[in-house]
């Protein structure tokens, strides 16, 4: 896989005169490859959302450096190709809109890059349509539920055709359903369109979903790696106050226990399976697991 | 409560109207007002006003959607109405004290409320047709020359766009902040007018606060969206000044022309 940002030994303070040895990033080595889906976690004040203003060159590093497909963020004069390049969405999906009608806010940014009209056109119905969001392009956007305007900032970057989208906390204001479209959005750019994600989330749920999941504490990389290898150590995530998938926890209480299960599981359906297998052992029910799934369907 | 000022809201559609450059409207629209000011007689009066009603048919938009518009200044109507009854020359129809009706003073009542009304009702025929930002394009466009004296237009119709996309957000917080506020017993309906002034203090201090919260995420959406002011800018939407363009600003001339050769030949009744 093709490196395309990678973090080099990064320390930042938010304030340049406090002389105290607390950093909010702090020494922190980091590469995400072309293509990936990456997850980080962490509780609150790791410094998750630092590092994702790293990314773009909204905060510089105070030593250190960051690099964006080669190009050094401190690089003042290439500042907008790196914006163009790594895109950001917030948390507060309100807060991100800047017009009043949904097809012009998605072409703010484009417009900023001075991109000719026909052309934006073009490439807002495209970005719509790839958030499935273009039957409401002549809305106004506080007429849109939270995962809709959530929905329409992820077009707006889109648009600007980005090959790494960072989102910071993008389902934290979100009710189930709409995290649920969010999700699937983000997933779906990234297996279609081969857009590089970095998420940032509270919901292990969600990380879980990823292809690699970042752990942080206290500004730095506590974990790295897939998924199950991540959320298979769930002592030394609990003692950092993390919490693990609820389907993963269950069955590595059930393991503790001594049943025989597998070692990590990450999704429900796994979870439904590997309970389904222990019960069948105890009992001498005949049915596999999936007659068992289309009956309860 | 809150929710019900429809102030800016723009409704989609394809009438010509919807279709006119934001430009025409705009100027259209103020030519407008001063013309609706101008009318000196009934004759003009009834002009304007069928011209009045004659676009708000073409918008395609239900004219409930106007009268609501109205609602909101009600009260400045009547008010406005009332007074102009007393004060005005002409024959004594009624005396009461210091209060006289003259018939002066019922022709300019009907003036003024012939005219705010329609006044208002126009403004929504703009705002109702044009979405913000074609709106707030064509006022950038129309203000260029002004850069010529160092007038920042772009920054003034960004931070247009910005306060019309806002004005719902915000309203739907104070909402919030007041049902929270009550929720913690706060009175806000009862009391001296001094008192309930007082009680919207605990209102508008987390307003202010999250105004600035939202200013500051909305200000760093923008840089990550590349915002460099509006150097090298291009637009989706292209204001076009078009054939019909130029048909609306001729049948307005025709229409403003007649009321000044009514103003002429018809005499002046209206003293306001």
């Amino acid at each position: 896989m093709k490196e395309f940002i990678k973090i080099d030994n990064v320390y930042f303070k938010y304030d340049e005169n406090d002389d105290s040895d607390i950093f909010a990033l702090n020494g922190i080595n980091l590469t995400i490859g072309k293509g990936e889906f990456i997850a980080v976690v962490g509780h609150n004040g790791c410094g998750k959302s630092t590092l994702a203003k790293h990314l773009n060159s909204l905060y510089l590093p105070t030593t250190g450096d960051v690099y964006v497909d080669g190009i050094n963020t401190k690089d003042d004069d290439r500042l907008f190709e790196i914006r163009k390049k790594v895109g950001l969405v917030l948390q507060n999906p309100d807060n991100q809109i800047v017009a009043g009608i949904v097809e012009e806010d998605v072409a703010f940014g484009c417009e900023n890059l001075g991109i000719p009209s026909d052309e934006i056109r073009k490439r807002v119905d495209n970005a719509l349509k790839a958030v499935d969001m273009y039957e409401y392009r002549t809305h106004s956007p506080d007429k849109l539920s939270g995962g809709q305007k959530q929905r329409v900032a992820i077009a707006g970057i889109i648009a600007m055709e980005p090959e790494c989208i960072v989102l910071d906390e993008p389902t934290a204001m979100l009710d189930p359903q709409g995290r649920e479209e969010v999700m699937s959005t983000i997933t779906r750019l990234n297996k279609e369109i081969g857009i590089t994600i970095v998420l940032i989330t509270h919901y292990m749920e969600e990380a879980a979903a990823a292809g690699r999941v970042v752990v942080m504490d206290k500004g730095n990389v506590l974990l790295s790696g897939k998924p199950k290898e991540v959320f298979s150590q769930v002592e030394l995530l609990k003692r950092h106050r993390l919490d693990v998938p609820q389907a993963t926890e269950l069955i590595y209480k059930l393991k503790n226990c001594g049943c025989n299960v597998p070692d990590c599981v990450l999704t429900e359906e796994e979870c439904a399976e590997a309970v389904f297998k222990l019960l069948k052992e105890k009992t001498s029910a005949s049915l596999s697991y999936s007659q068992v799934r289309k009956r309860v369907k | 409560m809150v929710r019900e000022i429809t102030l800016g809201q723009f409704m989609p559609g394809k009438s010509v109207i919807h279709r006119l450059d934001a430009r025409t409207k705009i100027v259209l629209m103020i030519s407008y007002i001063v013309f609706i000011f101008l009318c000196k007689n009934f004759i003009s009066l009834l002009i304007m006003s069928l011209f009045s009603l004659l676009v708000i048919m073409m918008t395609r938009i239900s004219f409930m959607k106007y009268l609501k518009s109205l609602r909101v200044i009600l009260v400045v109507i009547i008010l406005t109405g009332v007074m102009n009854v007393f004060y005005g020359t002409g024959d004594v129809l009624f005396q009461w004290w210091q209060l006289t009706i003259t018939t002066g003073g019922i022709t300019n009542a009907i003036f003024v409320i012939v005219r705010i009304s329609m006044l208002m009702m126009v403004s929504s025929v703009l705002t109702y047709t044009t979405s913000p930002t074609d709106l707030t394009d064509g006022l950038e466009r129309l203000m260029k020359p002004l850069t010529l004296f160092h007038v920042k237009v772009h920054e003034i119709a960004m931070m247009m766009t910005i306060a019309l996309r806002f004005i719902p957000v915000l309203l739907e917080e104070t909402d919030k902040i007041m049902n929270a506020q009550k929720a913690r017993g706060a009175d806000m309906e009862n009391g001296s007018i001094v008192q309930r002034v007082k009680a919207l203090i605990p209102v508008l201090i987390p307003l202010f606060v999250s105004a600035f919260r939202r200013a500051g995420d909305l200000a760093t959406a923008m840089e990550c969206r590349c915002y460099n002011g509006g150097k090298n800018r291009t637009r989706m939407k292209v204001l076009l000044f078009t054939a019909v363009d130029l048909t609306a600003l001729l049948f307005c001339l025709i229409i403003f022309s007649g009321v000044i050769v009514s103003n002429c030949f018809f005499g002046s009744f209206a003293t306001v």
